[in-house]
């Protein structure tokens, strides 16, 4: 197996085998990329069949349109567009569900609050094994509003910018960045709650 | 100065560095001075870095045994149209 690990060299050289036809070049640009995919789906859809259907949709519609993928940009960040658009086509098909569309708007006016404020352990991500740190973590991104939720997923896991959030999601920036805000310090508040040193507050800075 | 509620609305930007030099100073100057805001602005760097640091999970070995099923069969029937 050629070394994905990081190397965008390794990774255009994937990329070109693949499109002349090389099956094994495209299933080791899948195994480096499926968890990220289905975690994307999973936060978008919320629901284990939904993701794994997003998955390989995705995968396989990224497979057909390959010779359209321009080469000078990220394989990833060009995977990450079809899968979103995949899992938001998804969401608008379950009509049935209390599903809110992602590009409505949404009450960001109401105050931003900070309730918990309290200085956190020194790498408190250390104190979690690994497991246990990605099921709170993704825990905590599903307790958002879908309208937080995907903003973030998108902004500050996938790494995307403000632009192609917005453009993907069909929101103006301003949306984007007011819901980026929300959904960072609600998060921000849902990790304090474990993440923060014990027997110590603020009022100790006072 | 700014108040707690003005800090926030541009903690954000703030973290992302977009915000113009002027209103960067006057959030530098309220946390300098606001504790609280001080440990927001920390944790919230703080909650955006640990979702940065943390891989995926790996997938359930039976959603990639399909995956890899249905990639199979879609380069097999790629491989007989362009056979053909």
């Amino acid at each position: 197996m050629t070394t994905t690990e990081t190397g965008t060299f390794d990774e255009a050289e994937l990329v070109r085998r693949a499109k002349s036809g090389d099956t094994s070049a495209y299933s080791e640009l899948v195994t480096k990329y499926e968890g990220k995919v289905f975690r994307l789906a999973k936060n978008i859809t919320q629901n284990d069949e939904d993701a794994e259907d997003v998955l390989q949709d995705a995968f396989l519609k990224a497979y057909e349109h390959l010779d359209n993928f321009q080469e000078q940009s990220k394989f990833y960040t060009w995977l990450v567009r079809i899968a979103v658009n995949e899992a938001l086509m998804r969401l608008r098909k379950r009509k049935t569900d209390r599903t809110v569309p992602l590009d409505e708007p949404v009450d960001t006016g109401e105050e931003t609050v900070a309730r918990e404020i309290a200085v956190w352990e020194d790498d408190p991500e250390q104190r979690y094994e690994k497991t246990e740190l990605r099921r709170i973590l993704d825990e905590s991104v599903q307790s958002l509003k879908p309208a937080f939720r995907t903003v973030f997923q998108l902004r500050d896991i996938e790494e995307l910018s403000t632009e192609e959030t917005a453009e993907l999601l069909g929101l103006s920036i301003p949306a984007v960045k007011s819901r980026l805000l929300r959904a960072r310090l609600q998060l921000r508040e849902k990790l304090t709650r474990l993440f923060k040193r014990k027997g110590e507050d603020v009022f100790a800075y006072l | 100065m700014l108040t707690c509620k003005e800090f926030l609305q541009e903690i954000s930007d703030f973290l992302d560095e977009n915000v113009d030099q002027e209103l960067r100073q006057k959030l530098e100057a309220h946390i300098s001075q606001c504790p609280n805001c001080f440990v927001i602005l920390d944790t919230t760097k703080k909650t955006i870095q640990v979702y940065k640091g943390v891989d995926a999970q790996p997938i359930p070995s039976d959603v990639h045994q399909r995956l890899m099923l249905a990639i199979e069969k879609k380069c097999a029937a790629r491989r007989q149209t362009s056979a053909s």
